[in-house]
Parts: structure tokens; sequence; C-alpha cells
């Protein structure tokens, strides 16, 4: 690959998901600024991508009866993996996972008394084809992906599944409810150290009435489920932080008639979304993200990123313009060294194995077993990331999904080698450059002995068929391939 | 620290280690070999209710601040009274664990915490794994006693039966097998036959290059090649074939698990276990059947009663501690959704045939009173009497056999909680 090629193909694997030999083609014409618009602008481009599901030519799903993806997890799970593998916004998709992460829900919790059909809807319907226009959490962060962070903060904490998750839903005047209001400060801005307990109990009176209007009937597969200010279950009562609330530096929410009370969480989180805290926090986690989560980022760049954010009306966009056309990103040193995620390992491995008669649906336990099941992360910290994915047994379940994987493309990994049918060198070099891994001497000769181990070559159909999909299987599964 | 690993590269062999062993290790210790005993670690996680687990039934505080939540007196499963007087008893499905109590086996260890005990899940989660509350970002405790046994270390010396390495298991130097499905932890080949066997080959190989200017890669290569080394003897626990059934839940499956290596000998010296849903702020029931905390108790005592069953079927009982721990207790009063909110100091467990059965330190009075100095936060939680430090230095002293000062980085001997 060209140095340009190599550069496009990382950005197309840090801000999506990896590419296929097509995509790659395809944004190798552009300029890498024309490219970093292209994902960055989504919005020009149409959100067409459900249409292709079951359509030939795209990746399979699978399911029990009809495929129902705002009512089933699994069909729920598999709509978004089958996203993650074909949209023409990879870059949504991938800002929908970071903030998944980040506001993590975990479905389990949220269903609990509302049956598993309401319990996927709050996650992930689709309002365009819910009975009630119910609008699942996923959706939510999705059309918020690159927002600003203002808004999102507002959406999550009027948003259903949130409102049970945190339990919102049951924060009333006389019984503060203090779970939303720590995690608020801890994890969706401010961070651990800055903010004090008491500070827990003002953030919990300040958002009492923000409650959940639920139907008569909370099994019923088409009510709705909505946010409502209760101003009767509203504390009026001033309400004072350790940190400043307003730009004269006054830390009270003053008091309010309840009517009005729904103001103070929108003070409050107006106040949290803008401060240098938060703003450091974020950009901080979008470094980790996208450039480097083992090296120390240059504090002055840090800085910088946090003032685009704050100068942008805490807007995510311009940040992540900054950062993808950044030196930083660029740098050839850091290609290849985050540590992949389950989902993204799954859907590079896709895109760059091929997906012809393979099911998303085949990588939802292997998903478990790496660590990932989307829609339930562990807790509201969400996953723990980096070397944390690579327990033994996770680091297992990817060896063992290359396997699936590979088992199940056999024939097509075969017919493609044919033209490298020459020696098992070529077939080798071949499969190693269709998935763009940089894998050192040593595992160039493991995999070279053995393509070459236990036969007399030919260049055989029937070789290629067994020796493609297991050298596919061993690129997939080695310590290399782990890397974004 | 000087670490038993240091000895050895010093020429001081393990054998000349334990004839140097100092005084604080107990006779038990010495005379039994703590080298063949194992702890398993048991993770309560999301902050366990203690009040809702061991009732201070005879506390009118209990009943008047907790209106819902508290549970009849007549219901529980006493255990007698504590150091101070103090009557108290079992959440009334812990039927079996009340057993095992009776039977000398079953130490609980009362109002376990630290000074500023956190309320967050992540942080107090960060301190209890790395016994360190002023800087929780280091390596875990159990880690750290890990590398002071021999070099070299076998994956299989931890075994964590959960997906991800959890904090406390972490340290430099020893790698910890990640096991949370025995069945799904092997080896699988687009191919079959000789070829899958050239595949397994090449991957085994593929693991063990180290590639020194590429630090990450090496940090996953030393999981591949801990998991291609461990496939062989995981498969063997697969074939374990338990005295008894254990629940079918997860907690249940990775007991059986455990006790599947202890019974083939994979020679593990710490198993990981942890079953969550503590987090009870809202509908906490703690006394209908479908009430969320009594599932919990009864997911907890069938899932004990069963491991104890078996090992004590299997002769393995005398040689296995089990240890509890949850990152914080919870708030004394219960709060508007019938539930509890983040609290400081609980009650741990400590089961096993070498266990001093017995209720230790003291509980609380939950008298609303703020000068009432037994709890904590305007008497909203639970005040610490115990350091959990302390329950460390304990099973790393007296059941390890490992010297806790040096874990530890401090001495936190105590007196009084003689569980081990």
């Amino acid at each position: 690959m060209a140095a340009g090629d190599l550069v496009i193909a990382h950005l197309l694997r840090r801000a999506g998901f990896g590419a296929s030999g097509a995509e790659l083609a395809a944004y190798s014409q552009l300029s890498y600024a024309a490219a970093v618009d292209r994902l960055i602008n989504y919005d020009a481009l149409p959100d067409a991508v459900d249409a292709n599901i079951g359509k030939p030519g795209f990746v399979g799903t699978t399911s029990r009866g009809a495929f129902s993806p705002n009512t089933v997890p699994d069909d729920a799970r598999q709509r978004w993996l089958f996203r993650m593998v074909h949209s023409d916004r990879p870059l949504q998709e991938k800002m929908t996972l970071f903030w998944h992460n980040y506001f993590a829900t975990g479905l389990s919790k949220v269903t609990a008394g509302i049956k598993s059909e309401n319990g996927t809807r709050l996650m992930a319907a689709k309002a365009s084809e819910d009975p009630a226009r119910q609008q699942g959490q996923i959706e939510m962060l999705r059309a918020n992906a690159l927002g600003t962070v203002q808004d999102l903060l507002v959406a999550i904490a009027k948003d259903p599944a949130m409102l049970i998750w945190l339990d919102g839903d049951t924060n009333t005047k006389a019984k503060p409810q203090e779970n939303f209001g720590r995690e608020l400060m801890e994890l969706f801005s401010r961070g651990v150290g800055y903010y004090t307990e008491e500070d827990v109990y003002a953030a919990a009176r300040v958002f009492t009435g923000w409650n959940l209007s639920r139907p008569a009937n909370p099994q019923d597969p088409s009510a709705a489920f909505a946010f409502v200010y209760n101003a009767n279950q509203h504390e009026t009562a001033a309400k004072t932080f350790s940190f400043p609330i307003y730009s004269d530096g006054g830390r009270t929410i003053p008091s309010r008639a309840a009517s009005g009370g729904m103001q103070d969480g929108l003070d409050l989180i107006a106040a949290l979304s803008t401060h240098p805290e938060t703003a450091r926090r974020l950009v901080s986690k979008l470094f980790a993200f996208f450039v480097s989560e083992t090296a120390t980022p240059d504090p002055a760049f840090i800085d910088e990123l946090a003032t685009v954010y704050l100068q942008n009306g805490t807007a995510i966009k311009p940040v992540l313009q900054r950062l993808l056309t950044s030196p930083q990103f660029q740098d050839p040193a850091i290609f290849f060294t985050r540590y992949a995620w389950p989902a993204e390992f799954v859907v590079r491995a896709l895109k760059e194995t091929g997906w012809t008669g393979f099911s998303v649906g085949s990588a939802l336990t292997a998903l478990v077993n790496m660590g990932q099941e989307l829609l339930e992360p562990p807790s509201v910290a969400g996953w723990v990331l980096g070397q944390s994915w690579f327990s033994t047994g996770a680091m297992l379940a990817r060896m063992n999904f290359a396997s699936t994987l590979a088992a199940n493309q056999k024939f097509n990994l075969a017919a493609a080698s044919a033209g490298a049918r020459g020696s098992a060198r070529s077939v080798v070099d071949f499969l190693v450059s269709r998935l763009t891994v940089d894998v050192g001497n040593d595992v160039y000769n493991d995999l070279l002995a053995y393509a070459a181990a236990g036969v007399t070559w030919t260049g055989s159909d029937a070789q290629l068929q067994a020796k493609a999909p297991g050298v596919v299987h061993l690129i997939l599964g080695s310590p290399e391939y782990q890397f974004t | 620290m000087m670490t038993r690993r240091d000895f050895v590269k010093n020429g001081v062999t393990a054998f000349t280690f334990s004839l140097a062993a100092p005084a604080f290790l107990s006779d038990l210790a010495r005379a039994q070999g703590a080298a063949s005993r194992n702890l398993i670690v048991l993770d309560l996680s999301g902050g366990n209710d203690g009040l809702s687990m061991l009732v201070p039934y005879t506390d009118a505080s209990y009943y008047s601040r907790r209106p819902t939540l508290a549970i009849p007196a007549g219901t529980v499963l006493q255990v007698g009274a504590d150091a101070s007087g103090k009557a108290l008893g079992l959440h009334p499905k812990l039927t079996g664990l009340r057993d095992i109590f009776n039977q000398g086996r079953l130490a609980l260890v009362q109002r376990v915490g630290y000074e500023n005990s956190s309320r967050s899940h992540f942080s107090g989660t960060d301190i209890w794994s790395t016994a360190n509350p002023s800087n929780s970002t280091g390596s875990g405790w159990v880690g750290r006693y890990l590398s002071t046994l021999p070099a070299p270390l076998d994956p299989l010396v931890a075994w964590n039966t959960t997906g991800d390495t959890p904090h406390a298991l972490l340290s430099a130097s020893v790698s910890v097998a990640s096991i949370p499905s025995v069945t799904s932890y092997a080896f699988s080949s687009p191919n079959s036959g000789d070829e899958a066997a050239r595949e397994r080959t090449a991957a085994a190989s593929i693991a063990s290059h180290v590639p020194v200017d590429k630090p990450h890669v090496a940090f996953v290569g030393t999981s591949a090649r801990a998991a291609m080394a461990t496939l062989d003897r995981v498969a063997a626990v697969g074939q374990y074939k338990p005295t008894v059934s254990y629940p079918n839940n997860g907690f249940g499956q990775a007991l059986q698990a455990v006790s599947g290596a202890m019974a083939k000998g994979v020679g593990t010296r710490v198993f990981w276990v942890q079953t969550g849903g503590f987090d009870t702020h809202a509908a906490q029931d703690t006394t209908a059947d479908a009430g969320a905390y009594v599932k919990l108790m009864v997911t907890l005592n069938d899932g004990i009663t069963a491991l104890h069953n078996d090992l004590q079927n299997q002769g393995l009982l005398n040689s296995t501690l089990l240890l509890t721990f949850s990152e914080f207790g919870r708030r004394v009063s219960e709060n508007g959704s019938k539930g509890t909110d983040h609290g400081a100091a609980s009650v741990l467990l400590a089961m096993g045939g070498g266990v001093r059965g017995g209720l230790y330190g003291t509980a609380a009075s939950l008298s609303p009173d703020t000068s009432n100095p037994t709890l904590e936060n305007a008497a909203g939680d639970v005040h610490y009497e115990t350091d959990f430090r302390s329950v460390y230095a304990k099973v790393i002293d007296n059941w390890l056999g490992g010297d806790s000062v040096g874990v530890l980085g401090g001495n936190f001997r105590k007196s009084g909680i003689d569980f081990v």
C-alpha cells in the first residue's frame, strides 16, 4: 500500500471499523482532508443502511421468526452490527458505540418489570418503526452522535432507559434518589475527585421530579414510555454545590416554584457540560479512543481540544475535525497500537475477510465470550478497555471467532486466493495483504511454515480450501491483529 | 520490597524460605503446609446491604429506619450474639449458611471497611482491589501476593471465572487465566484432523514470540500463550463430575468449575468468583420470594452450600478458604424507592474447613443520633470497626503463609479477628 493509502486505512479503522477492499479503493481516491470531511459530515449521505438488511450481497442475520430489531434484543444487536459492517456513515456508528460505552446502560435492568420487548424498545427502537414512536437510547445517541454534549446530557437525563437504569423514575421530593446525580458528575461530566458527597445529595434534589411516565400496562408492546417532569415531586429549596453553577461564579441553584423547578436540572447540566474539568475529561477520552490509549497525551494538545470543545458550545464535531486532522492522529507510530474492542475486531474481520453467506448472528455469543455484549455493558462505567479485553478466555474467544469466520468463508477465500495459487508463499502474501495486518517476520514465517506443512504444494482447489481458511484463522487470531 | 522471586533469583530456595518463615506464620499454616491451600475470593458486586444479610433484629432503629425493608425478627435465622451482646440473625434464605455456621465453618466479620469510605462503585472496587485507599490505581493485592510465589508462575496459579481480569488479580508479573466457561475454553479450527493439529502448532508458535519493540503486542501474546498452555488442563476440569448438583446459574457453574479445578489438581492457588446485582437502589424487597434481595440471598446460599458440600465430600474442604467482599455497604435508612443508597462498612463471610466459625467484631447501633460513634455521615452509614486490610492480612499470613506486610505495604495485623 502507498503511504497515503496507509493513513487512509488507519483513518477508516479508527473513525470507522476498517474497510472492505471496495471501500478502501473508493476512499483512496480522495485527499486525506476530503476523506475526513466525508466521514465527519455524514449528514450529507443518506442514512439508508437498514434498508439493505436481508438483501443478497450483504452480511446476513439470524432470528427466530421475523427479524424484529426494535423488540428482540439479539435482533437489535444484529442490526447494529449490520450497520457497523455496511453503513456509509461509519463514524456515526463508531461514535454511537463510544457514547454507548460512555452512558453505559444495561438492557437487563431496563427490561425488569416491563418485559423484554419493551426493554428492547427503550434501548434500541427506531422511532419511525415503533407503534408509539418510541425512540430507543441507542437511536437517541446515534441521532446526537456528533452534536453538543449539553444536548446529549439533557437527552440522557430524560431518556426512559436511563431513568430506569439509574433510578431517576423514583426520584421524589420525600426521598431524593442519588444514583443518577452521582453518575452524572462522576462518569458523565467532571469525574472522580471533582465533586463531593454533598454535591451528590444536592444533585439528587435537583433532579427530583424528573420521572418516567409509564403506560397503565407496562407490558403493552405498543404503549409509550415518556419522560415527565412531576412538579409536585420536585424539591424546591435552593441547592448549593462546591463548584460554580452560573457564569458569575454562583454556586447555588435558587429556590424556585415547583412549576418551574425543571430549570434546576437544566442549569446543573449547562454548568457541568461547560466546566473545564468536563472538557478535559471528555477530550481525553476521545484522544484515547481515536489516537492512543497508551501514550500520555501532550497536555497542550488536550488543552487545545478542550478549547475547541468550549468555544463551540460543547459540540463534538469540531473536536473530531481537529483531532482527525492533527499530526498526532496521522503519526504512523500510532497505527495498530490501540487495543481493538471486541465489536471492532469482529466487524473489521468481517469487512476484510468477506461476509457472503455469513450471519452476524454467529458473532453474538462470540462477542459475549470476548467480553462485549452490546446493550449489556458490565456497569454504568462501561467496559474496561485496553489490556483488560485480553484475558486468556477472551483471547481464546477471539481466536475461535476467527476460526468460525474462516470456516464459513472457506470457499470464498479459496476462490479469492486462486490468483495466488502458484506457491504457499504467494497465498500467504495475498491473505496478509487482504487482512491489512502488520505481521512481523516471526509471525510471517510461522504462516509460511503452516501453509507449506504436510503438503506437497500444487495449489489445487482442495489445498486452497484447507490452507486459505487456515491462514486467515491464524492471522485473525494473532496478537498483531488485535489492534486497530 | 524483596519478593520471593528475588530470593529464588539470589539462589535461596523456596525450601529454605519456608524454614525461615517468620514467627507470625501460624502453627496451623506451617503444620498443614500452606502450599496446598487455596483461596476463593467472592466479589458480591454492587455494594451488599450487610444489614439485610446479618440482621440486627433487636435494634429498634433498624425497624424504624427501614419501614418496608426490615426483616421481621421472627423470621431471621438466629446465630447468637456478638462480643457486644447484640443478638443477630442471618437472612431467612441463608439456611445452608446457617448450617455451615452451626458446624463452625463460617465466620461473619462485622463492620469491615476503611476511613473515608468511597461511595463510588468504581473507586470503592479499586480500593478493595488494591488495598490502598490513597492510591487505587496500582497492582491488586492478590496479584502482589502471587508475585511473591516462586517463579516461574504457571498461568493457572490464579483462575478467574469471569470474563475480565479483576483489578485485584492484576500485577506486572503474573498472568491470570480467565475462564468464564470451561466448555468453550477450547481451540477450534476451520479444518479437522492433521490440518487442525498443524494450525494449533502454528498458533502456539505465533503466540510464543515476544516482540520487544511492541510491548502492547507482547502483552496480548502473553494472553495467547497462557491460553494455549492451559487448554488441556481446563479440558480435564470440564470432565469433572461433582458429588452434588450446583445451581444452574452463572454463579453456581463458576463454583462447580472451582471445585473441579481443585479435584483435578491443576495447581491453582487463588480462584476469583463474582456474583452481582447488589446495587439495590430501588425495590430491594428483602422478604417476598420474588424480591430482589431475596433472590440474591438464594443465589448466594445455594451456591456456597453446594460448594461446601461438594468439597466436603471430596475431602477438599480443609484446604479451602472462601472470602467474600463487596465495594461498600448500604445506607442504614431506606430511600423513597424502597431501596438503599451507597453506604460504608459491611459484613464479610469466611467459609472453609480451617475457619474458626462465629461472629467477629461488633454490630453497629443504628440509632440516628448523629453522635453515634458506630455510624458515620450524620448517622447515615455504618462506620467501620475492622480495616479491610486487617482481614486480608489475616488471610495472607495465617492461611496462605505469605507476608502481609510486604503484600499490603504496611502492618495491618489485628487481634480479635482470628477466623483462620
